[in-house]
């Protein structure tokens, strides 16, 4: 088993993956606002090569990459672990962030001969952060690690949220650090449990020693818990919406696209790694219920909303939701064919197609706002006519999110549909197509508006800058391109887990 | 009842009480204050392990005492965090609490500019 081999060839990049974006934030308190951004520019590209060799490292490897730390082996030490699940998450993470970095050099720059302000240094610093704790959280393999990596990248999203300051802002902020709080303490009560009762934290340890008792229950019910209150999932969603809505758009776009899959990523390494296997039918169908109603009440809602970011928020309540129809497919699926399965591609097809469109879509309504002085859904009549690109970027996310050929969305939902039927569970389907069906309501809703008549004079816009509608276009691109690839790289997602499935079919 | 015993049951009832006060109460700073209670439940119970998984002739596991104090040093900066977030909230509006909506929040802000 994995955790009893050293490190593996190029296992310095995992190191170098989480201590780099620490690095910077370090550098960045010692040399101030104006350096900042320097070395978040400098260090964006260094982390996206990173991201890919390790990523290329797995693909040529076929095996997870390990790096065993200070050469101590588990259970007295501690691994930090990549397999394919990882990769894709580095990967995608280090586009995302890039993207949301280039996007905010124009509002969070620091002009020559200008006085400082705070607002900068916070937000490449917090950038930054959110950055190397994502990494902490996708490459660790070990409980405590996960739970310092959780808290990581929560004091780093919180503030995030507030950086403009205003009173909603800061009410919003805190909202959403007192359910993380509830979260991190219950994940923690989880953890105490389960050395108590195995001694190990080592995910691949522990995965050996679990049996399914009563505290193996209930530490992995709280830790869930806590989970699902930091994912947003319905019915713990309700600091999302401010939060995401009232963060500046690069932040959003982070927010949105990555912070909360952190969470969700520990659910499914706590029930496919940790407990491989025991994740009883009902309680995959619980999840899988929630994640409906999630899909359900978060793309209603989304309808009804009068400001484009908060709709966009609630779409991402909605988005959320589907990810959860995974476990119930998963643990349905014929044991032999859970990694190779539509649904297990489905689902991580879904996590990155919906990273790409929702920051796309919170980029460019950051610039529909900024150009129009506020993003009041009604009163943004014909801005589809001065901002095309940046309307078009919200169109194709947009498409990507209801599921309509040819985009990433479409391939998620269309792979997440037949996992549904093949596994005789067709409830889900239903909400699938419903869930579809509303998010082409509020897409087109919007649509209709700002290509529609306009409902103001447009020469009195503010002017955004080309460069920053392209690169909201990019990250459209990317999810629609997402569609287009062969599902040759999804057989990335079974590297590693080879294990889980030899626990699964005992 | 031998001595972790009892400490174990203390540490849940301290994990219930929090638990309670962070469910219960509106004030963000009650909530605060609970989450500290049910953080100070889970830590006795890290201490509860380390005594129950004692090796022979030691006063207990190493591993669960080196837990709780990073447990310890991560909630004392989420309790800080919270209460910056809070002091900075009660300057902007003058309450220290999230009762009055988003939505009363946006119509003052209206009403004002």
């Amino acid at each position: 088993m994995s955790s009893f081999e050293g490190t593996t060839a190029s296992g310095f990049l995992l190191v170098l993956a989480i201590v780099a974006p620490f690095i910077g934030v370090l550098l960045s308190l010692a040399l101030g606002g104006r350096a900042s951004e320097r070395i978040a520019l400098l260090l964006m590209p260094m982390g996206l090569g990173i991201a890919v060799a390790i990523a290329s490292g797995v693909w040529r490897a076929g095996a997870a990459l390990l790096y065993v730390l200070g050469g101590w082996k588990t259970p007295l030490g501690v691994v930090l672990r990549a397999d394919g699940l990882s990769a894709v998450m580095l990967v995608t993470t280090a586009i995302v962030i890039c993207a949301a970095g280039l996007f905010a050099r124009a509002e969070f720059q620091v002009p020559r001969g200008a006085p400082e302000r705070r607002a900068p240094l916070m937000f490449w610093t917090l950038l930054l952060a959110v950055w190397g704790a994502l990494n902490l959280v996708f490459l660790s393999s070990d409980l405590f690690n996960f739970y310092v990596a959780l808290e990581l990248l929560t004091f780093a999203a919180v503030p995030l949220v507030c950086l403009s300051g205003r009173a909603e802002t800061l009410a919003a902020a805190l909202r959403y650090m007192l359910f993380a709080l509830l979260g991190s303490v219950f994940y923690l009560l989880g953890v105490a449990l389960l050395y108590g009762a195995y001694g190990v934290l080592d995910v691949g340890l522990l995965s050996s020693r679990i049996r399914p008792d009563p505290v193996a229950w209930v530490a992995l019910s709280l830790m869930t818990t806590g989970l699902l209150a930091k994912t947003a999932l319905f019915p713990l969603h309700l600091w999302l919406p401010p939060a995401h809505a009232g963060a500046p758009p690069a932040a959003s776009a982070v927010l949105s696209a990555l912070v909360v899959k952190g969470a969700f990523f520990l659910i499914v390494r706590l029930w496919f790694d940790v407990m491989p296997g025991l994740l009883p039918q009902q309680a995959a169908q619980l999840l899988g219920a929630l994640g409906a109603a999630a899909v359900l009440f978060g793309s209603v809602v989304a309808l009804r909303q009068a400001r484009l970011k908060l709709l966009i928020a609630y779409s991402t309540v909605a988005q959320i939701g589907y990810l959860f129809f995974v476990f119930p497919l998963v643990i349905g699926t014929d044991v032999a064919h859970a990694w190779n399965g539509a649904a297990w591609t489905g689902g991580w097809m879904q996590l990155v197609s919906h990273a790409f469109a929702k920051a796309a879509m919170f980029l460019a309504a950051g610039l529909i706002a900024e150009a129009a002085g506020h993003d009041r859904i009604a009163e943004l009549g014909g801005i589809g006519r001065a901002l095309p690109i940046s309307v078009l970027a919200f169109a194709l996310g947009g498409l990507s999110l209801m599921g309509v050929p040819p985009s990433g969305g479409f391939v998620a939902k269309w792979l997440l549909l037949t996992a549904a039927v093949e596994a005789g569970q067709w409830w889900w389907a239903l909400v699938m197509l419903a869930g579809g069906l509303l998010a082409g309501a509020y897409v087109f809703r919007v649509l209709g508006q700002l290509w529609g008549d306009a409902s103001g004079p447009l020469a009195s816009l503010t002017k955004v800058s080309i460069r920053r509608e392209a690169i909201a276009l990019a990250l459209a691109l990317g999810a629609v391109s997402l569609g287009f690839v062969s599902l040759e790289p999804a057989k990335l997602l079974q590297i590693g887990r080879a294990h889980a499935a030899e626990i699964v079919l005992r | 009842m031998n001595g972790a015993a009892l400490f174990g049951v203390t540490a849940a009832a301290l994990v219930g009480l929090g638990l309670y006060g962070l469910i219960v109460h509106p004030q963000p700073l009650r909530k605060i204050l609970a989450f500290n209670v049910l953080g100070s439940g889970v830590f006795l119970i890290f201490g509860v392990v380390a005594r129950r998984g004692a090796g022979a002739g030691m006063g207990g596991d190493p591993v669960p005492q080196a837990l709780v104090i990073t447990g310890i040093v991560v909630a004392f900066s989420a309790t800080a965090l919270a209460v910056a977030l809070l002091l900075r909230l009660f300057e902007e509006t003058g309450r220290a609490s999230l009762r009055s909506d988003v939505s009363n929040a946006n119509d003052e802000a209206g009403g004002n500019s």
